[in-house]
């Protein structure tokens, strides 16, 4: 359906009107979350290829010497940040898509969410650690 | 699902998913490599034998294919919610653009990786 075949035209696109709503006023929050994450993964993709593509065929020294510079070490921190939780929400999307077993999609979600968190923050000490030198 | 006549859109909007999936799983190999940079010269060369293994170079390139192919698709649902693109035509264009382009913007990366990589 697009709008131009609704007989009363209305300003507010169907977004506009869900928007801010649902019971806890937040039921559209993992639907922008997921928008927000994604925009900045798109946005942070060229320069994290830009370090891939730095860090082809190098040895561990100077991985680590790269990994720890400071515009290195955060482009990565927002990456990882932005795609633990872009995963997590779209994971979560799927299963409650398709597992109708309320104890197994409960579990799955759960399981989802340790999986996401568990990523976010290998990644995130392995980058500390790095910076950090020690 | 018997019901519609399969279109590209819909067979698309599939793919997304499973590439979605696979970026999910696939982050573990992100995961890896890192947590390998900061372990130490061993373990990152690990990572660097698998990933330059024949396998390890199949699952990197499908990997690639599988983010460039999210993105552009993703893009693709942006201009979507932005209230964009739902005529017919317009439909069909951004679903061959997200197809044509992923492919294109796969090789692109991995000509740029050879490029760069082969010489070191």
């Amino acid at each position: 359906m697009s709008a131009s075949d609704t007989p009363k035209r209305s300003m507010r696109t169907p977004l506009g009107r869900v928007r801010n709503l649902g019971a806890a006023h937040s039921g559209t929050s993992d639907f922008w979350r997921q928008r927000i994450t994604a925009v900045a993964m798109t946005l942070l993709m060229i320069p994290g290829l830009v370090i891939i593509m730095m860090l082809l065929g190098r040895n561990q020294v100077y991985a680590a010497q790269t990994l720890s510079s400071i515009p290195v070490a955060v482009i990565l921190l927002l990456f990882i940040f932005a795609s633990a939780w872009h995963m997590k929400i779209g994971m979560q999307v799927v299963i409650e898509d398709y597992v109708h077993n309320e104890k197994l999609k409960l579990t799955a979600v759960m399981l989802n969410n340790f999986f996401s968190i568990a990523v976010a923050l290998a990644s995130t000490y392995a980058i500390l650690k790095l910076s950090s030198g020690v | 699902m018997q019901v519609y006549r399969w279109t590209l859109t819909m067979a698309l909007s599939i793919v997304h998913r499973a590439t979605g999936i696979a970026l999910y799983v696939g982050t573990l190999l992100l995961v890896w490599w890192l947590v390998a940079a900061a372990s130490g010269p061993a373990a990152y060369a690990h990572v660097q034998a698998f990933a330059g293994s024949i396998i390890g170079r199949l699952i990197v390139f499908g990997y690639t294919w599988a983010l460039m192919h999210h993105m552009l698709s993703g893009i693709r649902h942006f201009v979507w919610d932005l209230g964009y693109g739902f005529k017919a035509n317009e439909r069909e264009a951004l679903t061959w653009g997200a197809l044509i382009g992923g492919i294109a913007l796969t090789v692109l990366v991995w000509i740029i990786a050879y490029a760069i990589g082969g010489g070191r």
